[in-house]
């Protein structure tokens, strides 16, 4: 009640300020009347009353005085009139104003927007519950060379058996499903998982059960678990589905329940959720086929975890049977070591370095924002000289003038800030619409209440920056001087142009940073369009994906003779020049495994060095644009006879046997039991990694293969097609290609219809996004900087006119005069890019690992920045100056 | 008026401005300087009220809810800001009585105690 009461009556005293004086004033008066006429009454004179009462009490101001302080108004009400006044001043000054508001609000939008990214992507937790304690169970290898091992079957069940750390164990790998006797057969992305997975993650279906131990189990009935996105799209959100059996592969599974809309996993799309069965008397010690998910019991650290699984690391050769054609020493030989990571560190990747990369970036950009607002609000200080000296002489304290220079800067810079936040809020909706950023997590990327806190900060921040620095050169005027000079448009001082030059050298050699940065990244682009990525014309080239289910095409040939037969039909369109099978597309990962070379002295139980194994049908080179570097490419008849011939890159022929051409006719194998099989091809390098990696050594196998991988047949049933056709990116090619599909087996859904240049551009997009990113603030700090120059200049011939006057009239020439200026302007941008390029040299380090193929000291770049740069500063400070030029002499020496 | 007691302190005593304001007004709704001469009176001029803290502190009361305050004509027909007591400040007078009594009593017996 009385707290209330306080506030209302003090935000009444501040609102009516007036009238609350009044009635202070009305009381003190009425106070001391009543006291004269007490004393009156008591026998003295009006004059001795009077007298007496001024003597006892004081005067009436000073006792007003005292009461209105009363109140925690007062506290706020200074400082109130001040902002007042600040935000008049802004107000009469709309130009000004507006330019400060939007260059701090782009400054600031640009460091909202990219916090956002990084609380989004990188430090908000995973949507699980204690999800700090899920791990991802990665290996190392480094005795067989790989530095990144997924899981091995026979170690999930060691680790879910044996671990003193986990509280479960779960695996995983993703699937597809192709559903039929819906509606059109399709095929839909899923995810095969272990019974444990789910309460690893912490997830509880919102409809039916989890999977249990039985089901994971190949001799028990199968059974699936929907996506909520699914169930509702094609079961209406049917509450009656649990029990339901839908055909996934032509086998008939139970719907057992349907996962919370929130459900989500690795930013994967799932719609269904499948056990990963395994029979566990069959499973072998060499195993590796999935991922690994465990939930660390409470308080268990990553090293401990490590730890203990080293330790199961050794049970796993005691509980499991090496595989048939592998020495019994590889498991040992290729040195397994657990690299246990977060799980979210597997989602986030390594992008991290390029956020924080561009938050430094915008954060120079903010910089170069405020140096530009600060320059400004020099300019109109140094126009208020005279006024603050008159208010210092009056008797205004340091502090109270301060604060309404302050006041002023805080008014633009939260102005800017909330002008930043609505800029930020549409580049993150466009962002996230666009998908052209290669960013995980991007759904949960938003602006919330800690990106407005840091928007906040910044702001103020920011303001004080650029506030502090007309307030430490004005607000203690020298009195005399500034009260003496005022009016008279005398030559500056250089004491007083220092500030402004201080600031532009400053902007100059931000914007210097940023242009070496961008013009890096626009190197390291062009480094990578110059890399050949093993394949040609890829927007020419569409790609779709089938698998034939075993349970639809019994037999291996059979389904080779499917796929042999879609290949002819598509070949049959319009416009297709060449089309074969690959098992997976570049730069879509792959297998990798060890190859024995006849001949070669391996020691003995070693392992041979690892490739990268690709199945490909006959045609392959043409198709996707490669070369043979020697050689030929399998026929049919190889692939049907199931023929020992093989094809390798030309990176493993030259380092196996030193020559492409010496590689023909040698034999190679994949495990001991395997049969030998020859080298009738050389393929060159594929670039399967990505652009910017090494290009891995590779075979290429038939798609059907006997004695291969200690099996007795290996077929290739899920594949990708590529088609060379200058329609690629028609949408009347998609319905062709789908009726090639259908008319061979109507039952086959098409999946994943893309070009392969979309492939290669997403192998380049976490390039050109920086590059884009960088490219628009280096752009944004060169105009802000150019802004810079010019301002300065123009304000020097302003305040110089009357010099100029003088010099003209004397008989200068007007180059001369023009000259002064575009020197000036010429020094301070010289001064700043040598600053600049010296911090870039330091700076651009830190972007090492976003380049390729170019020095973060690249000459190129620096000396373009420098020259662009420089003609930049000549054009800003010469067009201004020429200005100085068409002064009329005589109206300049009058204008006094 | 009082010039022969200059020599003694006539400061109120710290705090214990409120509760001479509250008991004053418990007897009647007073002015402000009605109130002051009240305390002169009562207390045989011990303590000297200064307009300007009487004023502040009157609002402070006010604002606390422990006074009403409105503009009245007084009996000789001048305009005056004129306070009541209201219920809480009745009580708050219970109060603060009960507490200073406590302590001018431990003080008290404090002084009178001989080593």
């Amino acid at each position: 009640m009385s707290v209330w009461r306080q506030l209302v009556r003090g935000l009444r005293a501040l609102i009516r300020r007036q009238s609350t004086d009044r009635e202070i004033a009305e009381e003190v008066e009425s106070y001391l009347e009543e006291s004269r006429a007490a004393l009156s009454a008591s026998g003295l004179s009006e004059q001795q009353a009077r007298r007496v009462t001024q003597r006892e009490f004081g005067n009436a101001t000073s006792i007003r005085e005292q009461v209105r302080s009363y109140g925690w108004e007062n506290a706020i009400a200074t400082p109130l009139s001040d902002l007042r006044y600040a935000a008049r001043r802004l107000r009469g000054n709309p130009g000004f104003t507006a330019i400060s508001v939007m260059t701090l609000a782009l400054g600031i939008g640009a460091s909202t927007a990219i916090f956002s990214v990084i609380e989004g992507v990188l430090l908000k937790p995973l949507p699980y519950p204690q999800s700090e304690q899920i791990v991802a169970l990665w290996h190392t290898a480094p005795g067989i060379n790989i530095k990144e091992l997924n899981l091995a079957v026979s170690l999930y069940f060691t680790y879910s058996e044996e671990s003193r750390v986990f509280q479960d164990v779960g695996m995983w790998t993703p699937d597809t499903a192709s559903i039929t006797g819906l509606a059109e057969p399709e095929e839909v992305p899923g995810l095969a998982v272990t019974n444990r997975f789910l309460p690893v993650l912490g997830v509880q279906p919102a409809l039916g059960r989890r999977f249990t131990p039985a089901d994971d189990d190949p001799n028990s009935p199968r059974t699936v678990m929907l996506s909520d996105d699914y169930w509702k799209s094609r079961f209406g959100g049917d509450r009656s589905i649990i029990g339901r059996r839908i055909l996934i592969d032509g086998d008939a599974a139970e719907i057992i329940g349907v996962q919370p809309p929130s459900f989500q996993f690795l930013d994967r799309k799932i719609s269904l959720l499948m056990p990963l069965r395994f029979n566990r008397s069959a499973v072998r010690l060499i195993s590796f086929c999935c991922q690994g998910v465990a939930r660390l019991k409470p308080g268990v650290t990553l090293t401990q975890a490590n730890a203990d699984v080293a330790r199961m690391l050794l049970l796993a050769p005691l509980k499991f049977p090496m595989n048939p054609g592998f020495s019994a020493t590889m498991f040992a030989d290729a040195r397994i070591a657990p690299t246990l990571r977060p799980l979210k560190e597997l989602l986030v990747g390594n992008i991290g370095n390029t956020l924080w990369v561009l938050l430094g970036t915008v954060g120079i950009v903010l910089l170069i924002a405020c140096a530009n607002v600060a320059n400004l609000l020099l300019v109109r200080a140094d126009g208020r000289r005279q006024e603050l000296a008159i208010r210092a002489a009056l008797g205004a304290g340091l502090g109270r003038i301060a604060r309404g220079l302050l006041m002023e800067s805080a008014l633009l810079g939260i102005a800017g800030g909330a002008l930043g936040l609505a800029l930020a809020a549409v580049a993150l909706r466009i962002l996230a619409a666009s998908n052209v950023a290669p960013l995980p997590r991007v759904h949960e990327i938003s602006i919330d209440s800690l990106a407005v806190a840091f928007t906040l900060a910044v702001s103020l921040g920011a303001s004080l920056l650029f506030g502090l620095i007309p307030v430490i050169k004005y607000a203690r005027p020298r009195l005399s001087n500034a009260l003496r000079g005022g009016g008279r448009s005398l030559s500056q001082s250089r004491e007083r142009h220092r500030a402004r030059s201080l600031l532009v050298v400053l902007q100059v050699a931000l914007a210097v940073v940023l242009l070496v940065a961008s013009g890096l990244m626009i190197r390291t682009f062009q480094a990578l369009r110059h890399v050949d990525p093993g394949f040609s014309g890829a927007e020419r080239v569409a790609t779709l994906r089938i698998s034939i289910p075993e349970k639809q095409v019994a037999g291996p040939e059979r389904a080779i003779r499917m796929e042999e037969d879609i290949l002819r039909r598509i070949g049959d369109l319009a416009g297709v020049s060449a089309v074969a099978i690959v098992n997976v597309l570049p730069m879509e990962g792959g297998s990798n495994n060890p190859v024995y070379v006849e001949d070669q002295a391996t020691r003995e139980g070693a392992i041979p060095p690892i490739r990268r194994y690709k199945f490909t049908s006959p045609g392959y080179v043409a198709a996707m644009g490669s070369r043979l570097i020697a050689g030929r490419e399998f026929t049919w008849a190889e692939t049907y006879n199931r023929a020992p011939v093989a094809l390798v890159s030309e990176n493993m022929a030259r380092e196996v046997w030193h020559d492409p051409r010496a590689a023909l006719g040698k034999r190679i194998r994949s495990t001991l039991k395997d049969d030998w099989r020859e080298v009738i091809g050389v393929v060159a390098d594929l670039r399967d990694d990505g652009v910017d990696q090494k290009a891995p050594g590779i075979v290429y196998w038939p798609l059907l293969v006997k004695n291969f991988g200690a099996a007795d047949t290996n077929v290739v049933r899920s594949v990708a097609f590529v088609i060379r056709t200058p329609r690629a990116e028609s949408p009347g090619l998609l319905r062709e290609l789908a009726h090639a599909v259908g008319s061979v087996n109507p039952n086959l859904p098409v999946a994943d219809v893309k070009t392969l240049g979309a492939v290669y551009d997403r192998s380049l997009a976490r390039t050109s996004f920086t590059l884009v990113l960088l490219a628009i603030a280096g752009g944004m700090s060169l105009l802000l900087g150019v802004v810079g120059i010019w301002g300065v200049t123009s304000y020097s011939v302003a305040q110089r006119t009357r010099e100029i006057g003088i010099r003209l009239a004397l008989g200068a020439p007007v180059q001369g005069v023009t000259g002064i200026f575009v020197r000036h302007g010429l020094v301070l941008s010289g001064i700043g890019a040598a600053c600049g390029l010296v911090a870039a040299l330091a700076l651009t380090r830190l972007m090492k690992s976003l380049l390729y193929e170019v020095s973060p000291a690249d000459p190129v770049t620096y000396v373009a920045v420098s020259a662009g740069l420089i003609l930049a500063a000549t054009l800003a400070s010469y067009l201004p100056a020429r200005r100085a030029t068409r002064i009329d002499q005589v109206e300049a020496l009058r204008a006094e | 008026m009082l010039a022969m007691m200059d020599e003694h302190n006539t400061d109120v005593i710290q705090g214990t401005m409120d509760m001479l304001i509250l008991k004053t007004l418990s007897l009647e709704p007073m002015h402000g300087f009605g109130i002051g001469r009240r305390i002169e009176q009562i207390t045989r001029g011990v303590f000297k009220v200064n307009p300007g803290s009487l004023l502040t502190a009157l609002q402070r009361l006010e604002r606390g809810g422990w006074l009403d305050a409105e503009w009245r004509r007084t009996e000789n027909s001048r305009r005056a800001k004129v306070y009541t007591l209201t219920r809480a400040g009745r009580k708050q007078l219970e109060n603060e009585t009960a507490d200073w009594a406590r302590r001018a009593g431990a003080i008290a017996r404090l002084l009178k105690a001989e080593g």
